[in-house]
């Protein structure tokens, strides 16, 4: 089990989770976050005084698949976060231990997502 | 500028002819005629503070409609809209609206002040009076446009279309509708008291003109073309500018008898709330058909559509009709809304509230006018239901087409103007960021958007002030983690 932790730009959102629902990856969470990279800041000013705000806000997305599902996830991120330009965000991939429904009590990895393989998995 | 005074029926002749020589006497002491015109010029301009105040009404409006990251730019829209328009209208609009001339428009009155000649008469404070009140309908009409075009105008693109707005495109009209000009001279006159047509649908026509230029926002309609909401950050600011609008429209439709003769003001108040009152009731019964639920912003939207749909009326129909004409308006702001934003991204509804609120309601004239006011008044015929036939309504219908096609074709035509020349719209980047930031650098809402964190500290952190402080041990000892 990986877990999936991206910061990407906000209008990256709306695509990748479209196209992570239509594979079967409905699970997931998101934060708004701020956060600095090599991105510039913004100058504001308030009549008349300066200040840069170098934190700029970001989507944090976490997602936890089974690791033959992983390359899936991040290559859907990558697809859509992508314009080229300093600011795009970055992935990060998590081991994760193990996983419990709260619902049922059951564990591993039959608990994440709904796609079809762990469905079968889960049935067999 | 007597004239038209006395086309709009504002005066009664007589108060007309004692006016005349107020100012001669003057010297003497206050008479009876200087008094009439001093009471008349009073209510006129408590009238032009109530319209200004629709300014703020206007502001809150859309600012409520908008994304917080649009909210603060709704301000310096306004304001510099505002300003704009108030220079032009003085140097060159008053002039073309009302300062006499043929059917087209007028030739007198530039650069108004005391003592210009205004349409072979020079210019008394009772002049001056209806110079900044009619103003305040120019600058309305202006707010008007810019409802359709939130949230992705180019704040630079705003400048010349408003000088152009109040210099020329709504002067014309005005001149037409308020100022003796062509509206005088279809049928038996067309009736728009306080300009359902020359106000209204003059700035919604432009609006149109502005959001077909523009497109739609990012992220309004999907890849299959169906819309979605994109809903505005704060509805009790939306509110807030439904109320202030409302208050507003008793001296935009309530002053525009532009005195107290007869205590017909009083009359034109009371209607203008009925009719505010039947656009609400009308939104919320629709709405609640058609969308199954009270949805706010509907039932706001059905005040403002009232009260567009009473404006011209409001000197010409009895009580009992205002609440019909309102209810109307409101049944047909909510289905337009509805109809209008599956092809045209209109945030606030502008183009129904006023636009198609303004049609109605001017035609509104042609089936509920009565014959007493229509006399009173002296323009135009009573309408069907007192079996005045169709002249009257087809009268008006002229009115709105001519208003619609004229201010269309001047308005695309310089909004396309502008924008292949300057660009009307800002960029991808800038409209993801909002425009509070990208075009006047600053946020409306600065702690939403800038962490604390970039706040505090920057005169050295905690260490330079503050000793650090003992770690308490029992923190440790007792987490609860």
């Amino acid at each position: 089990m990986k877990m999936v932790v991206a910061y990407i730009r906000h209008e990256a959102f709306e695509p990748i989770r479209t196209e992570l629902l239509s594979l079967g990856f409905p699970s997931l969470s998101i934060s708004e976050v701020k956060g600095s990279g090599r991105q510039k800041g913004i100058t504001e000013r308030y009549r008349g005084a300066e200040l840069t705000n170098y934190l700029r806000p970001k989507v944090k997305i976490e997602c936890v698949v089974a690791t033959k599902d992983l390359m899936t996830i991040v290559d859907t991120i990558l697809k859509h976060g992508r314009t080229g330009a300093v600011g795009d965000g970055k992935v990060f991939v998590l081991p994760v231990e193990e996983a419990y429904r709260i619902r049922t009590g059951e564990s591993g990895e039959e608990t994440l997502q709904a796609h079809p393989d762990a469905a079968t998995a889960a049935a067999g | 500028m007597r004239r038209t005074i006395l086309v709009r029926g504002a005066l009664t002749a007589i108060v007309g002819l004692l006016a005349l020589p107020a100012a001669a006497l003057a010297q003497d002491g206050p008479t009876l005629e200087t008094l009439v015109s001093e009471v008349n010029v009073t209510w006129v301009l408590v009238g032009t503070v109530l319209v200004f105040f629709m300014q703020a009404g206007f502001a809150f409006l859309e600012i409520g409609f908008s994304r917080g990251k649009n909210a603060g730019m709704g301000i310096a829209k306004i304001l510099v809209n505002f300003s704009i328009a108030s220079v032009v209208w003085w140097a060159v609009g008053f002039g073309i609206a009302f300062g006499g001339g043929g059917w087209f428009a007028g030739n007198s009155g530039w650069l108004f002040q005391f003592g210009t000649s205004v349409d072979g008469a020079a210019a008394t404070g009772e002049t001056a009076s209806f110079f900044i009140f009619q103003f305040m309908f120019c600058a309305v009409s202006l707010a008007i446009v810019w409802g359709t075009t939130l949230e992705r105008m180019k704040f630079s693109a705003y400048v010349p279309f408003a000088i152009v707005f109040a210099g020329f495109i709504y002067p014309l009209i005005a001149h037409w509708g308020f100022g003796g000009g062509l509206f005088a001279e279809i049928g038996s006159g067309v009736q728009d008291f306080a300009g359902s047509s020359v106000v209204h649908l003059t700035g919604a026509t432009a609006a149109l003109a502005a959001v077909i230029l523009l497109g739609p926002r990012k992220g309004k309609y999907g890849v299959d073309g169906k819309p979605r909401a994109i809903p505005g950050h704060n509805m009790p600011l939306f509110g807030l500018g439904v109320l202030i609008l409302w208050l507003g429209w008793f001296g935009f439709n309530g002053a525009s008898t532009l005195g107290t003769a007869d205590n017909r003001f009083a009359e034109v108040i009371a209607v203008t709330n009925l009719g505010a009152a039947g656009g609400v009731i009308g939104a919320m019964i629709i709405g609640r058909l058609m969308q199954r639920t009270l949805d706010i912003g509907m039932i706001g939207n059905g005040a403002i559509a009232g009260l567009v749909s009473i404006t011209a009326p409001s000197g010409y129909v009895e009580f009992w009709a205002a609440p019909i004409i309102g209810l109307v308006g409101g049944l047909l702001v909510v289905a337009c809304v509805l109809a209008i934003e599956k092809k045209l991204d209109d945030p606030v509804g502008a183009l129904s509230a006023h636009g198609v609120a303004g049609i109605w309601g001017t035609l509104a004239c042609g089936i509920f006018t009565s014959p007493r006011l229509a006399e009173y008044v002296g323009i135009g015929e009573e309408g069907l239901v007192y079996g005045g036939g169709v002249g009257q309504l087809g009268t008006q219908a002229a009115a709105v087409g001519l208003t619609f096609m004229t201010v269309f074709l001047l308005s695309f035509g310089t909004l396309a103007a502008i924008k292949h020349t300057m660009g009307i719209r800002v960029g991808e980047e800038e409209e993801d960021a909002g425009l509070d930031i990208s075009e006047h650098g600053m946020y409306g809402y600065p702690e939403q958007f800038i962490p604390s964190a970039e706040l505090i500290g920057y005169s050295g952190g905690p260490s330079s002030t503050v000793p650090p402080a003992p770690v308490p041990a029992l923190a440790t000892k007792e987490s609860p983690a």
